[in-house]
């Protein structure tokens, strides 16, 4: 390349201006292939979908004899009743918010307490605790299946919801805490020292001035962990069994047994039905916040 | 910063690290001896075994077809996820080429994004049982039924022991491409525009531009992504109990550790077997995660 201009886009020599005709062409078909690529995933997310949903308003016969994306007959919402009264799907969703209402209340209000002074306080034994927490990221939570339960099962708290949710607490903590404290860490010392001087105690200064500057850390990590706990399976269905079980379960477990009791009752427009109701309300929160969601997400994995 | 100190940060750190201690870190803990036990959970009783119940995995047929299952997924998963990942979050980023200086995403790229991110919001329960759906065998299925439209005959996804992992390596490719566009997407943005300003007036293409350019300076945010999704593929827990036919079938075609896991502990009552296996493990996933690191490390590209 022998053009040593500053400004390229005006001044063009004559060899210059012809590479740029070859590559409009060239960006063209480059662009043509790359939007077919782009579409091909877009329809993929959405299809199945987009199929569950219409399959919810269909009958058994609609479901197995018409093509896919064929509009229902008539737009029957009696597979919702169904998934919402038989098949619980009512209770389940309401037991999964409340569950997840309070987990994550807890989960920041511990988290940040503790993050925050592993963060902002020097003391003996600082260090240990912080990779106490931090350590807790690389262990599987298979490995603490079975004494887990049997924890639960000698406090008594085995198939309560107390247990679950303290249980969804302390497994959110390490990220919580390792996330918070280092932005905590980030947080300018001066409004610190000048709430002490003006008489602030340690626990004021926290509530009303340091908390309040987290916020956006706050809000990333307080959608992260919703949004994990809401998704979680594998802890519940260790923790809620037993007797009566059933009526605790949250929506993850109960969209599940649904899935099993569908095939003997070959209902699949309940089952759809219930899967409808379990995806509406996401692309519901997803479109309205679908930002902060993304970056909530995928907070852990960005500097 | 004198008045109230210690009570204040033992005050704050008491709940969450006795929560922690008590349902994160002393399970983890009593893993490793419950491994070393025959407990079967109902009894009080158990017999301190040593390594009989690793011993036992050895000729545990479904242990070892578990083990497999985790390497294919460790390879392929990981792998198929991020090229995709890449190759659509430049084309959202930079593919549009240039445009008054400033590099520019393709056009949509903002739908694009906004579809692609949208399974992370879902449960995986959800997820696998609407492509229970989708793969269904009969005409009821999405796929099936659009084959036979075409005249083609049913693929049984599900029940073909040589197709239902790949089967469920697609669903997994299908939820997490998405979040991996927008972590690229962050790191490509933080790339400075007049790096691919210098290529592109040097003549650089297309291709070029992504190998030359954007995978070096990506690299740490890809290998970020290589260690969450590899940990990913040691788990794969909810998908294979909620899609996979039978447990793990058919004819364990499909199990992996932590279903063998719950089957031992919460079916049989195998309360040592299960924590031996929560072991292994735990072991495999540190393996994986030093060795990734180790690999991985490359000279940093300073900007």
């Amino acid at each position: 390349m022998s053009t040593t201009v500053s400004e390229p886009t005006k001044t063009s020599t004559a060899p210059h201006r012809h590479r740029q005709e070859k590559t409009r062409s060239e960006v063209k078909g480059f662009q043509f292939l790359a939007h077919i690529g782009l579409a091909v995933w877009a329809i993929a997310i959405i299809g199945p979908l987009l199929w569950t949903v219409l399959a919810a308003f269909k009958s058994n016969t609609e479901i197995f004899i018409e093509s896919p994306f064929a509009l229902p007959n008539s737009w029957s919402f009696s597979a919702f009743s169904r998934a919402w009264s038989d098949a619980h799907i009512g209770r389940y969703f309401l037991n999964s918010v409340f569950v997840v209402t309070c987990s994550t209340f807890g989960t920041m209000l511990l988290g940040s307490m503790a993050a925050y002074v592993l963060a902002r306080y020097q003391f003996f034994g600082n260090r240990i605790i912080y990779y106490l927490f931090v350590s807790g990221l690389a262990f599987p939570v298979f490995l603490a299946l079975v004494p887990l339960y049997l924890t639960l099962q000698n406090m008594g708290l085995l198939n309560t919801y107390l247990g679950l949710i303290l249980v969804y607490i302390a497994y959110s903590l390490p990220f919580t805490v390792f996330f918070l404290a280092a932005f905590f860490k980030t947080l300018p010392n001066a409004v610190a020292e000048a709430a002490m001087i003006d008489g602030a105690s340690h626990t004021r200064l926290f509530f009303s001035i340091m908390l309040p500057m987290a916020r956006p850390g706050l809000i990333s990590i307080t959608i992260f962990n919703i949004i994990g706990q809401w998704n979680q399976y594998i802890l519940p269905v260790t923790l809620l069994q037993g007797q009566g079980a059933d009526q605790k379960w949250v929506l993850t477990q109960g969209i599940a047994q649904i899935s099993t009791a569908a095939g003997y009752e070959a209902d699949w427009a309940a089952l759809f039905a219930a899967l409808t109701l379990s995806v509406l309300p996401m692309i519901v929160v997803y479109g309205l916040f679908q930002r902060s969601i993304q970056q909530g997400l995928t907070a852990g994995a960005v500097k | 910063m004198r008045r109230g100190r210690y009570p204040f940060i033992i005050g704050f750190l008491a709940a969450p690290v006795i929560l922690y201690v008590t349902f994160v870190v002393l399970p983890y803990v009593e893993a490793f001896y419950v491994a070393m036990t025959d407990w079967r959970g109902l009894s009080p009783n158990y017999n301190f075994v040593g390594l009989d119940n690793f011993a036992g995995l050895l000729d545990n047929e479904r242990f070892w077809k578990a083990l497999r299952h985790h390497g294919v997924l460790l390879l392929v998963m990981p792998l198929v996820t991020i090229l995709i990942a890449l190759v659509f979050a430049f084309l959202l980023n930079v593919g549009g080429g240039s445009k008054q200086g400033q590099m520019a995403g393709i056009w949509g790229s903002g739908f694009y994004r906004v579809v692609f991110f949208f399974p992370q919001m879902l449960a995986i329960v959800v997820i696998g049982v609407i492509f229970g759906r989708v793969f269904a065998p009969i005409d009821s299925g999405l796929i099936n039924g659009a084959l036979n439209g075409l005249g083609l005959g049913p693929v049984l996804f599900m029940a073909d022991p040589d197709l239902a992992l790949w089967s469920i390596i697609a669903v997994l490719v299908w939820q997490g491409v998405g979040f991996y566009v927008v972590l690229f997407s962050a790191g490509m943005a933080s790339i400075p525009r007049d790096i691919y300003e210098a290529a592109l007036i040097d003549g650089a293409g297309k291709v070029t531009l992504f190998f030359r350019v954007t995978l070096p300076l990506l690299w740490d945010t890809i290998q970020v992504a290589w260690v969450y999704l590899g940990i990913a593929a040691f788990d794969a827990f909810a998908i294979v109990q909620v899609l996979a036919v039978a447990d793990g079938g058919p004819d364990g075609a499909t199990t992996v550790i932590g279903l063998e896991i719950y089957q031992q502990a919460f079916r049989e009552s195998y309360f040592g077997k299960a924590s031996a296996l929560g072991v292994v493990l735990f072991f495999l996933t540190l393996t994986f995660a030093a060795l990734t690191l180790r690999v991985t490390r490359r000279e940093a590209v300073e900007l």
